[in-house]
């Protein structure tokens, strides 16, 4: 599975509360949830975000367990993050609603704002179409990728018909 | 050999022993949800076409992040917990005004046991480490997972060991130890671990404060803290549990991927600056810093003692004019107990204003929203940009004396030096 989108860079420990802010939390439609994607700490990037990779350094996603900060990201049109590190809870949430996370460390000092990128989820390698770079990903484990194949856990409870 | 968290997963995975790294899946002993995290896992749970919960005597559904409903969108979540509860026939269902902050009440009315495993849709979950049970924050869709079959993946954490010596100070807290903690670790130095805090200075310590120590387990990025149960636990749920549950102890040489020991008979009262939990310093150092707000309360410091703590301080004084100081016990029974010893016409007499148990003013929601440029010192457990209110505003995170002090005087204040005028 090949993922092609440009980069949106940003720092470490973007927490839930910059994805998503709290005050959005009454919100149930994910389009209208998207609308503030990022907006604690990039109010810009709903404008940037269609077909996007993120590039992030450690620890993202650190703070509540809010999937909202997931799926917000994932209906804004964000195809993939690869960030140095994740906190455990948003990690578990974004493959379980099938949006695809990559721990990189390399990636992050060869990419530019803007860059095109390309994944490849099954081996973990990630070129930079901008610059030809390429770095290497740690791969996913393979039920890690089955969920992300398959569209996240809900589909694969839908199949085992629990 | 095991230690406790290793003990209590590979119980509920029916497992001889673990390892750090090994997937299990566990058999889940409780699920929380709140208002916030529990409606997507309604709507995923119809959407899969899905008729009964696993177990509806282990599912407990709380309201707490916007008490009373502040908003038409906030009482529709509500709604949505209230009848899926209703139809579920789900066996704790706490409505508005009959229970608190889900993690105080998680703890109070016994619905954990030690060596339990437990897993609530919130992050500060990890509470519950302080009563010996292994809890963790997870996700609304692995809820839904869990209300259908009980069960859930974990990989077994390596685990860090903190031993505790000394005795605090007079005004030094739980909570000022967790901010050193978080001043070593740093915001992701626990990622994936479980923290096991231990040592005199733990076993001194009442179950609202262990609570204090292991609800900000999350801030270092930990899966789960814990302590080990011993004779304070076990009077703590004396009254409280009346079904046999399982100690779990650690083998005399229990492995731990790291330890670190501290002791506490010097440390100052600390505080979190802007904008990171581990951007730790002493009060000392940043007092005199002027605020708009203070707030006591929240799932890490709005418990009995907590509050006590504060009017012990607040008593007689008033609140600085410049200063606004918001109290909100974490539960309707913390509320009750205040109110019947006195502490709430403290409260009240000193200026402060005294709010509903509820989550609101920790997240931002509603209660005590900062504007613009407005800073807060805050006894909860995160001062990230605009957590509390606009972006443009700040929070320090310390401990209730440390708030209360520092509410009278206006600004930052060290409650161990601190004398009324």
């Amino acid at each position: 599975m090949k993922l092609i989108g440009k980069a949106v860079k940003y720092g470490d420990d973007i927490n839930t509360d910059y994805i998503i802010p709290g005050k959005y939390m009454v919100l149930t439609d994910p389009v209208e949830l998207a609308k503030h994607a990022m907006e604690g700490i990039d109010p810009s990037f709903t404008e940037k975000s269609k077909d996007s990779i993120i590039v992030a350094g450690k620890n993202f996603g650190c703070g509540s367990s809010r999937e909202q900060a997931s799926i917000s990201l994932k209906y804004s049109g964000t195809k993939a993050i690869v960030a140095k590190s994740f906190a455990r809870i948003f990690y578990r949430n974004a493959i379980n609603i099938g949006l695809p996370v990559l721990e990189c460390e390399g990636l992050w000092d060869i990419v530019k704002d803007g860059d095109q990128l390309m994944l490849d989820l099954e081996s973990g390698e990630i070129k930079n179409l901008t610059n030809n770079k390429s770095t290497q990903a740690q791969p996913l484990p393979d039920f890690i990728l089955e969920l992300i194949e398959i569209g996240g856990l809900l589909n694969k409870l839908r199949r085992m018909k629990v | 050999m095991a230690n406790i968290i290793e003990k209590i997963l590979s119980r509920a995975a029916g497992k001889k022993e673990v390892i750090p790294g090994e997937i299990i899946e566990a058999n889940i002993d409780c699920a929380m949800v709140n208002e916030i995290t529990g409606h997507l896992t309604i709507k995923y749970f119809y959407e899969l076409g899905a008729k009964e919960v696993w177990n509806r005597d282990r599912i407990v559904m709380v309201l707490d992040h916007t008490i009373p409903a502040a908003s038409i969108e906030a009482a529709e979540l509500h709604k949505i917990m209230r009848e899926f509860a209703r139809e579920q026939k789900i066996k704790y269902f706490y409505d508005v005004g009959r229970g608190g902050i889900s993690h105080q009440i998680m703890i109070e009315k016994g619905h954990v046991k030690p060596g339990d495993v437990v897993v609530g849709a919130d992050s500060h979950t990890c509470t519950y480490g302080a009563i010996g049970a292994f809890s963790t924050g997870i996700g609304s869709t692995e809820m839904t997972a869990v209300f259908m079959t009980g069960r859930l993946w974990f990989k077994v954490p390596k685990v860090i060991e903190i031993k505790v010596n000394g005795n605090f100070r007079k005004f030094v807290t739980p909570k000022d130890l967790f901010l050193k903690i978080a001043k070593i670790l740093g915001v992701s130095g626990a990622n994936y671990r479980g923290l096991e805090f231990k040592g005199p200075t733990i076993e001194n310590m009442s179950i609202a404060g262990r609570m204090t120590i292991c609800n900000m387990a999350i801030e270092v990025g930990a899966k789960a803290g814990i302590v080990g149960v011993d004779g304070k636990t076990l009077d703590y749920l004396k009254d409280r549990i009346n079904e046999p549950f399982f100690i779990a102890k650690n083998d005399q040489d229990a492995e731990y991927e790291r330890s670190l020991e501290l002791y506490v008979d010097d440390l100052p009262p600390l505080v979190s600056c802007p904008d990171a939990v581990d951007n730790v310093k002493p009060v000392s150092e940043v007092e005199g810093v002027e605020l708009d707000q203070v707030f006591i309360g929240s799932c890490t410091n709005g418990r009995m003692e907590d509050l006590r703590l504060a009017a012990e301080i607040l008593k007689g004084n008033k609140v600085n004019e410049r200063t606004r100081l918001l109290i909100i016990p974490a539960s309707q029974e913390v509320f009750l107990d205040a109110l019947r010893e006195g502490l709430i016409e403290t409260f009240l007499l000193s200026g402060a204003i005294v709010a509903n148990p509820t989550c609101g003013a920790c997240y931002g929601a509603h209660l005590g929203v900062l504007a613009s440029g407005e800073v807060c010192l805050s006894t909860t457990n995160r001062n990230f940009i605009g957590r509390m209110g606009s972006t443009k505003s700040k929070v320090y995170l310390a401990s209730p004396a440390t708030a209360a002090a520092s509410a009278i005087k206006g600004r930052i204040t060290d409650p161990t030096t601190f004398r009324s005028d």
